[in-house]
C-alpha cells in the first residue's frame, strides 16, 4: 500500500507555504513563497489576493515534488490563514475588487470611533463577544463598501463576495464554493457566537448585505473537493492561524494553553465548550469546531511587542548583530541590575489597553551595561506573558499548569527559562516546530478519517524540551512588583491634544 | 610553482586599505585607489562582508574592517546563533532516530552543549544546554577534535574501560573520523550508552560544531557494537542540512 499524506496551506502575513506531513505528524516537505506588502499610506497595509492565489497554485506541485509524492497520495488539504484580513471579489469573474486590507491595517480607526457612538453598538459587541475594533474584519468590509463607488449597490445585488483569506482560497480551490469556518468568522465582529451564524442585528448595524457573506461551517469538516492546485483532493479544514497553532499543540482540554512567540506573541487558552467573557481585557474567540460537535472556545491574549523588541535592539540600538546574540549578551551579566524595559511602543495591549502609554527604560544607574539592557529586553517578554496568564486565570477560573510554546523565540534558552521562572509553571516545546501548519494538517486529516480521533493526535505530540521554574518565590514577587511599577510609568505619556 | 590567487591578493589589498584609512571608505574610493573595476571590488567586499571581515555602514553604504578580524582566534559563530540556525534540523533528527539530539561546540578544551532535543518518548528528561563534556570520550567531541589543528591534552581522563586515552590510539581514531565524515563513541563515556555525531560546517568548510544522537548502546549499535548505518545516515543528513543553511558549499 502506498503511504498517504496530508498537506497544509499556511497562508501567512508575509508568505504562503505548502507543507506535506506524514501520519506521525512529521514534516516531509515544504515550499514557500513571499508576497508583496503594499503600504499606500501610514497605517495602511494591503495584499494582492490574486498574487496570493497564484502562489498557492505554484507551491502545490512544488511541495508534492519535494516530498516525492503524487496527488492521489494526498488524503486531504487543510488551511491555516492570517486572520481578519479582508478580501472582496466579483462573483462572476472571480477577480478581486481592490486590494485585501490586512489585519495590521488601522485605517478604520475613525470609522470604528463613529460606529461606537451609534445605537446598537452594545448589541453588536454582545453578539460577537468582542469589542468593536479596527482589529477585526467587519469594519474593514464597511470601509471598502464606503470607499468604492457603486460597490454597496453591487453587493446588494449579490454581485460582490466577501471573505477572509481562507474563504478566498477555498473559493479558488473549489471553483466557486463560498464558505468560511467558525474561527475566522468569529474575528469579523459580525458573527453571533451563540448561534455560530451571522448576526442579523450586526449585519443591519454595519449595513452589510447578507448576500455577500460566506456560509459559516465547522473548522474540521469536508468543505468540498479541490478543482485547482490539488485537483481531486478534499479540503478537510480551515482555521485562523493562532487557532491552528492551538490545534497543532493538541490543546484540546479546557485549561490547556499555548503561546506562539514571534514578532508579537499570541497566548490562547482552551476554555472548553463554554464561552468565557473576559473582565481583564482578553478576547473571547472560537477555538475550533469539529464537525457537528459543540464548538470549543478560547481566551486570547495578544502581546504586541516581543520579538520586535529584540529586532529594535538589533536594528535601532545596534547593540547586537543578530537576534540570537541577545542571549549571548544577556548572559554576560547575572541579572537585570535593577533595569526594566516596558516596550509600549504603540501603547499597551492586553490586559492594560492603554493607547496613550509609551515605552520606558527605568532603573538606569551608572552600573547598567548593555548586558543588563539585553536581560531587560528578554524579561519584558516573560513579564508580559505573566500579565496575560494572570488575566486568563482570573477570567477562566482555571489555573494554567503548563505552557506549551512554539515560534522562533523558543530557540532562546534564557528567555524560555525566564518564562518558566516568572510563570512558576513548566514551559514545554513540542518536537514539531511548525505548529500552525501542523494544526491545519491535523484538522484536515481528522475530517477525512486519516487520523481517527483527537486522542490519536495527542499521541503524536512529543516533548522536545522543557524548562522548569527555578526562581526563588520571594524574588519572583519582588521582580513582578518592580515590573508592575515600571508598567505604571508608561501610562499617560501621550497627552490629549 | 603553484601560482598565486589573484582575488585573494586583491582582498588583502582592500583589507590593508581599510586598516590604513582614517575611517570608512566608499566603494568608488577603494576601486579608484586600487585601479580596479567597481564590480570586481564590490564582489570582493561582499564576500569579505559575508565572512565578517568587513562591515558596511547602513546609512552611508561605506565600508570598514569587521569585528570578526579582531577575534580571529575565537569561534566566529555565536553559540546562540548556532542553536537558532540548527533547531529546525535537530527536531526532525530526533523524530526520525527516536533518540536524543545534542549540538556541541568547543569551549576551552571541552564540548559545550549548545542545543539539546529530548528523546521523543515523553519520559522525564532534563535540558543539559550549557553542560561541558570531554572531547576525547564523546562522539561530538571526537568529531570536533578531528577537524581542529590543536592536539588533545597529553593525560586524558578515563571514564570507562573503553575510553580511548592513549595518544596514538586517539590520533588513529580521529583519522578514521576524518575519513568517514562521522564519529561515534560506544560506551566510552558512560557504560551502556553510545552516540553518533557528524560535523557542522560554516563558510569555506570550516567546522563550527557537531550534531549527534545518543542513547542506549543496544539501540544505537548493531549486535557487533557498530553504530547502525541508518542512524549514521540520519545524523549526516542533518549535519549537511545545517551546514547548507550556514552557507557551507555543497559537498
Amino acid at each position: 500500500m502506498t503511504e498517504r499524506y496530508v498537506v497544509a496551506i499556511d497562508q501567512g502575513t508575509t508568505s504562503t507555504r505548502c507543507i506535506v506531513f506524514d501520519r506521525r505528524g512529521q514534516l516531509v516537505s515544504l515550499a514557500q513563497q513571499e508576497h508583496k506588502q503594499f503600504y499606500p499610506k501610514p497605517g495602511w497595509v494591503e495584499h494582492d489576493a490574486a498574487e496570493i492565489w497564484r502562489n498557492v497554485e505554484r507551491l502545490a506541485p512544488q511541495a508534492l515534488r519535494r516530498a516525492g509524492i503524487t496527488l492521489d497520495q494526498v488524503a486531504a488539504v487543510g488551511i491555516a490563514n492570517q486572520r481578519e484580513t479582508t478580501v472582496l471579489w466579483d462573483r462572476r469573474t472571480g477577480a478581486p475588487i481592490g486590494r485585501a486590507l490586512v489585519w495590521q491595517d488601522t485605517r478604520t480607526d475613525s470609522l470604528v470611533n463613529r460606529l461606537l457612538t451609534r445605537p446598537g453598538a452594545d448589541v453588536v459587541q454582545q453578539r460577537a463577544a468582542l469589542p468593536l475594533s479596527t482589529y477585526f474584519a467587519g469594519p474593514r468590509l464597511r470601509w471598502m463598501l464606503d470607499h468604492t463607488p457603486g460597490l454597496q449597490e453591487r453587493a446588494e445585488r449579490g454581485e460582490v463576495l466577501f471573505g477572509t483569506m481562507e474563504t478566498w482560497l477555498i473559493w479558488n480551490l473549489t471553483g466557486g464554493l463560498h464558505v468560511t469556518d467558525v474561527t475566522n468568522a468569529s474575528r469579523t465582529n459580525l458573527l453571533d457566537v451563540h448561534t455560530l451564524d451571522w448576526s442579523p442585528e450586526s449585519l443591519r448595524f454595519f449595513g452589510i448585505p447578507r448576500a455577500m457573506l460566506p456560509e459559516v461551517r465547522p473548522s474540521v469538516a469536508v468543505f468540498g473537493t479541490a478543482a485547482a492546485a490539488f485537483p481531486g483532493v478534499r479540503i478537510g479544514a480551515a482555521l485562523g492561524d493562532q487557532q491552528a497553532a492551538l490545534f497543532g499543540q493538541t490543546c484540546f482540554i479546557p485549561g490547556e494553553a499555548k503561546c506562539t512567540y514571534g514578532t508579537g506573541s499570541f497566548l490562547l487558552l482552551n476554555t472548553g465548550t463554554e464561552l468565557v467573557r473576559s473582565d481583564n481585557g482578553l478576547l473571547s474567540t472560537v477555538a475550533y469546531q469539529v464537525g457537528g460537535a459543540p464548538a470549543h472556545f478560547a481566551l486570547e491574549g495578544s502581546i504586541a511587542i516581543t520579538g520586535s523588541l529584540v529586532q529594535w535592539f538589533r536594528d535601532q540600538l545596534e547593540l547586537i548583530a543578530s537576534a540570537p546574540e541577545i542571549e549571548t549578551l544577556a548572559r554576560t551579566v547575572a541579572d537585570n541590575g535593577g533595569c526594566y524595559i516596558v516596550p509600549a511602543f504603540s501603547g499597551l495591549y492586553a490586559p492594560h489597553w492603554r493607547s496613550e502609554a509609551r515605552g520606558v527604560i527605568v532603573g538606569l544607574t551608572s552600573y547598567i551595561t548593555k548586558g543588563h539592557l539585553a536581560r531587560a529586553v528578554l524579561e519584558a517578554t516573560a513579564w508580559q506573558t505573566r500579565e496575560v496568564v494572570d488575566a486568563m486565570n482570573a477570567d477562566s477560573g482555571l489555573t494554567l499548569r503548563t505552557l506549551k510554546v512554539d515560534g522562533g523565540m523558543t530557540a532562546d534558552n534564557l528567555l524560555m527559562q525566564s518564562v518558566a521562572d516568572v510563570l512558576d509553571v513548566p514551559v514545554v516545546r513540542p518536537l514539531a516546530a511548525e505548529t500552525v501548519s501542523l494544526g491545519a494538517a491535523y484538522a484536515a486529516g481528522l475530517a477525512v478519517g486519516y487520523w481517527p480521533d483527537l486522542e490519536d493526535l495527542r499521541r503524536n505530540w512529543h516533548r522536545a524540551g522543557q524548562w522548569l521554574p527555578a526562581m526563588d518565590p520571594a524574588r519572583r514577587e519582588t521582580e513582578y512588583g518592580n515590573w508592575r511599577r515600571a508598567v505604571e510609568r508608561t501610562f499617560d505619556w501621550i497627552q490629549p491634544a | 610553482m603553484p601560482g598565486t590567487v589573484q582575488s585573494i591578493e586583491r582582498a588583502a589589498a582592500i583589507l590593508r586599505m581599510l586598516a590604513g584609512g582614517p575611517g570608512r571608505l566608499g566603494l568608488a574610493e577603494i576601486a579608484r585607489s586600487l585601479d580596479l573595476a567597481k564590480g570586481t571590488v564590490h564582489g570582493i567586499l561582499r564576500t569579505l562582508q559575508h565572512v565578517g571581515f568587513v562591515e558596511q555602514d547602513r546609512g552611508s553604504g561605506h565600508y570598514q574592517l569587521g569585528a570578526a578580524l579582531l577575534h580571529l582566534g575565537t569561534s566566529y559563530l555565536d553559540i546562540n546563533e548556532l542553536r537558532s540556525r540548527s533547531i529546525n534540523w535537530a527536531d526532525p533528527l530526533a523524530a526520525r532516530s527516536g533518540e536524543a539530539v545534542r549540538i556541541g561546540t568547543v569551549l576551552e578544551g571541552r564540548v559545550l552543549v549548545v542545543h539539546h532535543v529530548f528523546r521523543p518518548d515523553d519520559t522525564f528528561q532534563t535540558l543539559d544546554i550549557g553542560t561541558l563534556l570531554p572531547l576525547h570520550a564523546t562522539a561530538l567531541g571526537k568529531v570536533l577534535l578531528a577537524y581542529r589543528a590543536e592536539r588533545p591534552a597529553a593525560d586524558l581522563d578515563r571514564y570507562t574501560h573503553r575510553t580511548v586515552v592513549a595518544a596514538k590510539e586517539l590520533a588513529a581514531e580521529l583519522e578514521r573520523v576524518r575519513e568517514a565524515g562521522w564519529g561515534a563513541d560506544v560506551e566510552e563515556y558512560t557504560v551502556g550508552e553510545a552516540a553518533v555525531a557528524a560535523p557542522i560546517r560554516g563558510y569555506g568548510g570550516l567546522v563550527v560544531g557537531a550534531i549527534g544522537v545518543s542513547g542506549l548502546v543496544e539501540r544505537i549499535c548493531d549486535s557487533r557494537y557498530r553504530p547502525q548505518p541508518k542512524l549514521v545516515g540520519y545524523v549526516r543528513d542533518a549535519a549537511r542540512a545545517v551546514s547548507r543553511d550556514l552557507g557551507a558549499a555543497r559537498r
